[in-house]
């Protein structure tokens, strides 16, 4: 998979500089993502969001980005200007946030969102509107002309979250960023968001950078899986063997997750090793 | 310990109310864990916000240690029920030391013999005798999550409320509050109602379980019979279904969207 890399990460660090002290966030991390699922896991501040948005240089201000390499297809992102990410951003890899109450403009129709990622493309008005009502059926969304005319607090967070998928991938994009996608949306709900993500990485050929916190879902869902901790990526392994992963980090975190259909009076706490920090 | 009939809550007035919870009856045994489960909107932080008095707009009959729930529920009421909320940024005065947090209480209640009180608490939720100057934006989330149970333990009551206790913390978080909920429970011997989302943390907890749709218990069902994958409904099945993790043909079955 690896083979036919299309975005290729090498010794990323990110530092942010706070009043008090120089944080070091992201320190060395090293992976490529070819047209396959590949989850970021790790707990709340791990890093794994920053290096979602170093990629697409969203730090902010007060962060600083350093890679030995960092390229997608033909794009030296390290070495790009932020005229040239203009033309990457959305159009070649786009990002879906966690929240689309928070992410879409809430006084701007549905419809007329997805199509701004369309401009400067010289669709006339029917066409624009055309592509949009095809990227809202390829979501699923049933009624696709009704919701184009729907303002984002009528719609439901799952029918917020396809709207936004439908935004992002518009542009027919080549890697999918979302981080914690279906995080704020109910398990039923969440499973309808992750097979339209699914069926558009295999129809459409998509890479697809999957954060998330969650281990289980991640380990079900995705085709390779990196453990962050503490900014370092401690453990790859293929996801279908999540289970016989070796790093103590994601063993102590498979432990200590509770399952259905297997009781335990106790759950293994994580007994977390400096050693780690440097592993 | 918890006997519920008929429950319902409308919220608003005329064509535009919403009936929240919409005629649900359970019972919970003393030392038993009960858990309410269902989606966003199911009505389960409904039930448990009108069973601690937040909320006295319901309907129904509520008993909760043999007495009937009154509104306001008065003072005695809160020595034998207290109530633990999901998210430790919120439910902590930012202003008030862990200290002056559990002396509250104590002082509510004319409580005597304070000091070692807290000093006992602290110490039985893993907070040290270090904590206790501490304001809340010096500790963790795990570490408010403990000062919340213990703000919630200091009065010795004999009912638990939770709800969503570890739904804003990370799973290694998560694992240390739900063992120091079994610990607590198991030496106190304390009757539990635990509302989540999440199935597995359910299935962990507590001996039964409700499941909840749309305002109503659509099954109840032990966690042997959720282990082992016999729910009696349609609902039931496609929400332990959906919790168990991505199944490609599953998921794909279930594409076709919800309601707006």
């Amino acid at each position: 998979m690896s083979d036919t890399a299309q975005l290729l990460v090498d010794d990323l660090h990110v530092r942010f500089r706070t009043p008090q002290k120089l944080v070091h966030a992201v320190r060395g991390v090293s992976f490529t993502v070819g047209r396959e699922k590949v989850g970021i896991v790790g707990e709340s501040g791990s890093g794994k969001s920053t290096v979602g948005r170093a990629i697409l240089k969203l730090t902010p201000a007060n962060g600083t980005v350093s890679a030995a390499r960092m390229r997608f297809q033909d794009i030296d992102l390290a070495a790009a200007s932020e005229t040239a990410m203009l033309k990457v951003r959305g159009r070649r890899i786009s990002m879906i946030m966690q929240d689309p109450r928070h992410a879409l403009d809430p006084v701007m129709r549905v419809g007329e969102q997805i199509g701004e990622a369309l401009d400067g493309r010289g669709l006339s008005r029917a066409e624009r509107r055309e592509r949009v009502l095809g990227m809202l059926e390829a979501v699923h969304i049933r009624a696709p002309k009704r919701v184009y005319d729907l303002y984002p607090h009528e719609v439901s967070g799952g029918m917020g979250q396809r709207v936004m998928i439908a935004m992002m991938l518009a542009p027919e994009p080549d890697l999918l960023i979302a981080d914690e996608p279906t995080s704020a949306l109910d398990v039923t709900v969440r499973m309808q968001v992750l097979a339209i993500l699914d069926e558009l990485v295999s129809t459409r050929g998509l890479g697809l950078m999957f954060i998330s916190h969650d281990l289980n879902l991640v380990a079900s869902f995705c085709d390779r899986v990196l453990i962050m901790y503490a900014g370092r990526i401690v453990e790859e392994c293929r996801a279908a063997a999540l289970g016989e992963a070796q790093h103590p980090y994601t063993r102590g975190l498979l432990a200590s997750l509770p399952r259905i259909g297997e009781r335990r009076a106790r759950l293994e706490v994580l007994k977390r090793d400096p050693a780690w920090l440097e592993a | 310990m918890i006997a519920v009939q008929e429950l319902r809550v409308r919220f608003g007035q005329g064509a535009g109310s919403v009936q929240a919870v919409d005629g649900v009856s359970f019972d919970v045994a003393e030392g038993e864990t009960f858990g309410l489960v269902g989606e966003s909107g199911c009505g389960k932080s409904t039930i448990l916000r009108a069973l601690c008095g937040l909320n006295p707009a319901w309907t129904g009959a509520v008993a909760i240690a043999g007495a009937p729930l009154a509104r306001p529920p008065g003072r005695a009421f809160f020595r034998r029920v207290q109530m633990v909320f999901q998210d430790p940024y919120a439910s902590l005065h930012p202003r008030h030391t862990v200290n002056t947090t559990l002396m509250e209480p104590l002082a509510i209640h004319g409580m005597d013999d304070r000091d070692r009180r807290v000093a006992e608490v602290l110490l039985q939720v893993g907070l040290g005798p270090a904590f206790r100057y501490r304001y809340p934006h010096q500790l963790s989330g795990g570490q408010r999550q403990r000062l919340a149970i213990a703000r919630a333990l200091i009065l010795e009551p004999r009912v638990l409320l939770l709800d969503e206790p570890t739904s804003a913390l990370d799973v290694s978080v998560q694992a240390e509050i739900l063992n120091l909920l079994s610990d607590i429970r198991a030496a106190r011997g304390l009757t539990c109602l635990l509302v989540s989302h999440d199935l597995a943390v359910i299935a962990h907890l507590c001996d039964r379980l409700a499941v909840m749709q749309h305002g109503r218990i659509v099954e109840q069902l032990d966690v042997g019979m959720l282990a082992g994958g016999r729910t009696n409904t349609a609902y039931g099945t496609s929400l332990l279904q959906a919790s168990l993790g991505y199944d490609r043909r599953l998921a794909r079955a279930g594409i076709e969207e919800g309601p707006i």
